[in-house]
């Protein structure tokens, strides 16, 4: 039997099916889990994984494996929340920088490269503090530090997209500037925004667990991944499972998003536009 | 190449400005009134009044980022809530302490990543090329605080460890690039080529690798100093952040900026001097 092309490609494959087992544990979370996630048992605190306790217990003998899976729902909804807010800013941005050009351009390029020049985590930091602690407001905090990325790449993908024969062509026979570019020009953007967007459901987790690990992220007892994190630092010379179990959640969560990110690019962006912007 | 440098360093006016007015619209974000916000439930209603005066909150806000940019053209980023002293003394006792671990962070993640990208490009295909290149993968995948805590727990807490990084490694298209191609076909030695002609081309993604980098490497460095209780600007930002102190924060993030600011005209200047194709007149 011959394999279908896309499930040939690596990277694809186990990316999709980290991010697919992901998604599947955070939707049926109350479901999967075994115990309650605020349920403290003294007796067992720091138990390895048993048959009781399918990935062991907290310092307060909390069950790990129904935290993680209820953490991820918060990841992944943060995620989800930023990236598409951040993808819609920035597209819109991007389109309109490169199809009209000129001071339009050069005004929404320069105010791109303001906020490109903020260290991500310090901006995040500084606008979750300002705001407060919230889903909305460290999804704000991150939308602010990634739609740059969106607009770069669809603003590069548009100066050549604007230039083909095809739009050209729609130009000449009529075709009004709304309709050229929702209809012409994005479908052609949309191939780099996935790629991007899967990318960027990474970065987006990655700072907010950085977020709730320095405690500003969504306040206890919200089994956030980074606060289990950082109550497994507290005892890491004498109990490391915790922080071992709490940290390879988020990085393999990361690395499912960037697989998945870096197949859909073979397929999606032969020509790796969405390269342009991968970088923070 | 005079021309080049003007224009770039002039670039740096409207950006600067740009970063002054996202730093200063950190303060209208904040909901409610930023005095009673900032002093807790306990002020009374003088102290947060003789507060909005000391920040000037009762006037509009133009009026108010007017005055925030003649403040900061003098030197002044005003004054800390909780630590009564000037912002910009607070920052300069701890910005070497974070540009020394900075720089040793990139020089250490440089070298180690550009020498496994041209061992991993000469070998392609070798058991050097897999095991980097999956090193590289699940180095960026993981998180920085988190290598950072096991490093802790591994090193028992040495102070004066640097942290990691990631690093992009250039790429094995540099070796079969024509001038490399060239250079093999005049004769010379493997190592040469790689050194004189291969590495001379990878530089310039290295380059803006660097640049592009930096950034996240000042964001980690308030993670890593947290957790290696290094005394410099992360661990500044922490607490600035904790004690909600507004002008703390805005200073630490306009510094932040201006770093990296700079950081990438250094970084543009010398791909201009690199780039065999850039003769920039």
């Amino acid at each position: 039997m011959r394999i279908p092309k896309p499930l040939r490609n690596p990277s694809l494959v186990v990316g999709g099916l980290i991010v697919l087992t992901l998604v599947s544990l955070a939707v049926f979370a109350p479901v999967l889990a075994t115990h309650s996630v605020d349920l403290p048992d003294m007796r067992n605190r720091f138990s390895y994984p048993s048959a009781e306790h399918l990935l062991g217990t907290d310092n307060l003998g909390r069950d790990l494996w129904s935290r993680l899976i209820y953490g991820a729902r918060i990841s992944l909804s943060i995620g989800v929340i930023s990236v598409t807010t951040a993808a819609l800013i920035g597209t819109t941005v991007g389109l309109a920088a490169g199809y009209f050009g000129g001071w339009i351009d050069m005004l929404l390029m320069r105010i791109t490269d303001v906020f490109l020049g903020f260290p991500a985590v310090v901006l995040t930091l500084a606008i979750v503090a300002v705001l407060g602690p919230g889903i909305v407001n460290i999804s704000a905090a991150i939308i602010a530090v990634t739609w740059t990325e969106y607009a770069r790449v669809v603003r590069a993908t548009t100066l050549v997209l604007r230039e083909q024969n095809y739009v050209q062509a729609a130009r000449a026979l009529g075709a009004s500037w709304p309709r050229i570019l929702f209809r012409e020009i994005l479908p052609n953007t949309l191939g780099p925004i996935v790629v991007l967007a899967s990318l960027g459901l990474g970065t987006a987790v990655i700072i907010e667990s950085a977020m709730s690990f320095l405690g500003f992220g969504l306040p206890p007892p919200t089994p956030t991944w980074g606060w289990t994190l950082s109550f497994g630092t507290r005892f890491i010379r004498d109990e490391p499972w915790l922080s071992i179990i709490s940290g390879a959640t988020i990085m393999i969560t990361v690395l499912g998003f960037n697989l998945l990110g870096d197949g859909l690019r073979d397929i999606l962006d032969p020509r790796q536009l969405s390269r342009v912007g991968a970088n923070k | 190449m005079v021309a080049y440098v003007t224009r770039r360093l002039l670039l740096l006016i409207p950006m600067a400005i740009g970063m002054v007015v996202v730093t200063f619209g950190l303060l209208l974000l904040v909901p409610g009134d930023p005095a009673a916000v900032l002093l807790g439930p306990e002020a009374s209603p003088e102290m947060i009044q003789n507060l909005r005066q000391s920040l000037g909150l009762d006037d509009p806000w133009y009026v108010r980022l007017g005055g925030y940019f003649w403040q900061l053209l003098h030197g002044d980023m005003g004054r800390s809530i909780f630590q009564s002293a000037p912002v910009s003394e607070i920052i300069a006792g701890r910005i070497g302490a974070t540009i020394e671990l900075a720089v040793v962070a990139l020089l250490l993640s440089t070298l180690i990543g550009v020498t496994l990208g041209v061992v991993a490009a000469i070998r392609q295909g070798s058991i050097v090329d897999t095991v980097s290149m999956l090193l590289a993968q699940l180095g960026v995948s993981m998180p920085v605080y988190w290598l950072g805590v096991l490093l802790a727990g591994a090193l028992a807490g040495t102070p004066g460890w640097p942290p990691p990084s990631r690093r992009g490694a250039p790429r094995p298209a540099a070796l079969r690039a024509a001038a490399s191609r060239t250079a093999y076909a005049k004769g010379l030695r493997r190592n040469r080529v790689v050194v004189r002609h291969a590495l001379r081309n990878a530089l310039l993604p290295v380059l803006s690798v660097i640049g592009l980098r930096f950034g996240a490497l000042l964001g980690g460095a308030v993670l890593v100093e947290m957790i290696f209780a290094w005394p410099g600007l992360g661990q500044l930002t922490f607490s600035a952040v904790s004690q909600r102190d507004l002008p703390l924060i805005q200073g630490i993030v306009l510094t932040f900026a201006l770093i990296f600011a700079l950081v990438n005209l250094v970084v543009d200047l010398l791909y201009a001097a690199v780039d065999p194709r850039i003769r920039l007149g």
